[in-house]
């Protein structure tokens, strides 16, 4: 398996404030690999930093074979390109419809007809499950829960390889939760995507998590999968179990 | 193998076509993969396109989506198709595409331009009347707040009121400065050369001092902090409104219209008439200026001829309509801001219709004003 994203060393300060010292880790293809800590670790930080929305202090982080800090502009756009991100609350542009949101990348980098842009962005809204009656609705229209689908169809649109989830499941209910859950996993085998996502909730990290950072106290307090943190002897770790 | 997207198409025999499709089908190749699978046109009913996936080296779903939206062309001119030879992860990727395919396309309906003519009338019409109800019935309630406000001064957010007199006061100085001084300077320039060739030169006084005091001063002093105020009173609330704090505000019993609305009115019923006083003495000064290099009338001749000439109570209107602008402008702002939903656009939207509506009323308010007070001998 090939590393996808490496974090070396990565120091993260704002003013006098430090975030994160020192922190290490690396995500393999084709996994689902999740960010955890406690409100304020950073968590979220380090998503953006690997999104290039947030500059490191210090460090390296290489993402898809490029150092992140030392990227041309040309190699950041194509960079940005093989990407999904799914923000916290969707953050789909309000202005237009969810068909356009989800067309709109499809729009600007590519030459496809637009009947096709159309059948395609179609298709990506029910594959996370939203009702093509959805389609030429607003934003404003959506519950909370329908606007992080119609975010995750945005974030698909153009079939990226890595996908960027922040707090996938939070202020869904825990059916729609499971729901998600399911089409993380079902979307990671039949496309092959890997998922890097930062969440709180302890359903998604037992059962569609395959390994785990744990930050705290700016560094990574815990690295690897569920039945490993079972079996560890720290007990300030044995509270993320419960 | 090819590398490049590419479809190979036998005919075997009379009903059926083999077609080999291979190489890479993501959507970089998309375009031109659409052109080749659009010459299969069924012209024969009832021939059988046997699809041959075995050669596909990439694909993604939009690869897919193509094959798909042929294939459902295909079917519906009553050819049949056949799908062989599928790698188990492509079979996986193409019936879940297949499964989520739109079967039924969206159809945006298209009406006839003059339909649309005028459901678009009638939507502004409605549109219109529903925002004439909406502000009369803030209007109502913000007069009752006002009269609460009045009968309970100690409620009144002092801070706040405070914090807009500054923001929306003292921030405006700078700018009223300048145009009222190029005011005073324009009217003075203007008229010293027709009253120079009357040699009438110290009617230049009352010319500068009654147009400024009564009419000019006022209005552009209104129309500036019109400029600056609603709009940014629209755009705050908006946006307190977007981000769900004017929700909190009520829940938690603190009425919007005392933290909100009742410090930003009194903020501008206070500070627009001191403005106004201060835009007074700028642009007379202007025209004192004026009058003393173009025309020779000294500032102290100047100073004289106003006290003997010039009524108070011109400057008594113009500092008595400024309260009533200060009062446009802070509702039309407040109001409009109350407007804004949950969508970014209408912050915008919203803003400018706030400036717009402002300037207008006050424009309009002051003419009513200048007509009424001269019919009744003023």
């Amino acid at each position: 398996m090939s590393i996808l994203i490496e974090a070396k060393e990565i120091v993260t300060s704002f003013g006098k404030n430090v975030i994160h010292d020192g922190v290490s880790f690396a995500i393999e293809k084709g996994e689902i690999f999740g960010l955890l800590g406690g409100s304020g670790s950073g968590k979220t930080t380090l998503l953006r930093e690997m999104i290039l929305l947030q500059k490191i202090t210090n460090g390296e982080m290489i993402v898809l074979g490029y150092n992140v800090s030392k990227l041309s502009s040309s190699e950041a756009w194509a960079l940005r390109q093989k990407w999904g991100v799914l923000f916290q609350f969707g953050a789909l542009f309000t202005s237009l419809t969810i068909l356009e949101n989800v067309a709109i990348a499809l729009k600007e980098y590519t030459d496809i007809p637009d009947s096709l842009i159309k059948e395609s962005a179609l298709m990506k809204l029910s594959l996370v499950g939203l009702p093509s009656k959805v389609a030429t609705m607003y934003p404003s229209e959506l519950s909370g829960g329908m606007k992080k689908r119609a975010g995750l169809a945005r974030a698909l649109a153009l079939d990226p390889k890595l996908l960027f989830l922040d707090e996938p499941t939070s202020g869904l209910d825990p059916h729609s939760a499971r729901g998600f859950d399911e089409l993380i996993l079902n979307l990671r085998e039949t496309l092959g995507i890997t998922v890097v996502m930062v969440t709180h909730d302890k359903d998604t990290i037992e059962h569609v998590l395959d390994k785990f950072i744990i930050l705290g106290n700016k560094k990574v307090l815990f690295d690897g999968t569920m039945s490993m943190l079972r079996d560890t002897k720290d007990e300030s770790l044995k509270t993320f179990l419960n | 193998m090819q590398d490049t997207p590419f479809l190979h198409i036998v005919q075997a025999n009379a009903t059926t076509f083999d077609l080999t499709l291979s190489g890479i089908w993501t959507r970089e190749s998309i375009a031109v993969l659409n052109k080749h699978l659009q010459t299969l046109t069924c012209k024969v009913p009832h021939t059988l396109y046997r699809f041959n996936f075995e050669h596909i080296e990439d694909f993604d779903t939009h690869g897919i989506m193509l094959i798909l939206h042929h294939i459902k062309r295909i079917e519906s001119f009553t050819c049949t198709v056949e799908k062989i030879k599928q790698k188990p992860h492509f079979e996986k990727l193409f019936s879940i595409c297949e499964a989520h395919f739109p079967n039924e396309p969206i159809i945006i309906e298209k009406h006839f331009f003059l339909l649309d003519y005028f459901e678009n009338v009638g939507k502004v019409i409605i549109e219109g009347y529903k925002t004439l109800t909406s502000f009369f019935s803030f209007t109502g309630e913000l007069a009752h707040a006002v009269f609460d406000a009045l009968l309970h001064p100690l409620k009144i957010r002092l801070t706040a009121t405070l914090y807009h007199i500054q923001h929306s006061g003292a921030g405006a100085i700078p700018i009223i400065f300048l145009t009222s001084f190029l005011i005073g300077i324009v009217i003075a320039y203007q008229g010293a050369t027709q009253l120079e060739k009357f040699g009438a030169n110290i009617f230049i006084v009352e010319m500068v001092t009654i147009s400024a005091l009564r009419e000019l001063a006022p209005l552009l002093t209104a129309i500036v902090v019109a400029g600056r105020s609603s709009s940014a009173y629209t755009a705050q609330i908006g946006v307190m409104k977007i981000t769900d704090e004017v929700d909190a505000m009520s829940a938690m019993g603190f009425s919007p219209w005392d933290f909100l609305v009742i410090p930003r009115l009194f903020a501008l019923v206070i500070a627009l008439p001191l403005l106004v006083f201060f835009a007074d003495v700028i642009s007379v000064f202007g025209g004192m200026v004026i009058a003393s290099t173009k025309l020779d009338v000294s500032f102290a001749e100047f100073i004289d001829r106003i006290a003997e000439t010039v009524a108070l109570k011109h400057f008594i209107i113009g500092l008595v309509k400024a309260p009533i602008f200060g009062a446009i402008i802070a509702t039309i702002g407040c109001f409009r801001g109350f407007q804004i939903d949950s969508s970014t656009e209408s912050v915008g939207k919203y803003t400018t219709i706030s400036v717009v509506n402002a300037i207008f009323w006050v424009i309009a308010m002051d003419a009513i004003i200048s007509v009424f007070l001269t019919e009744m001998g003023l």
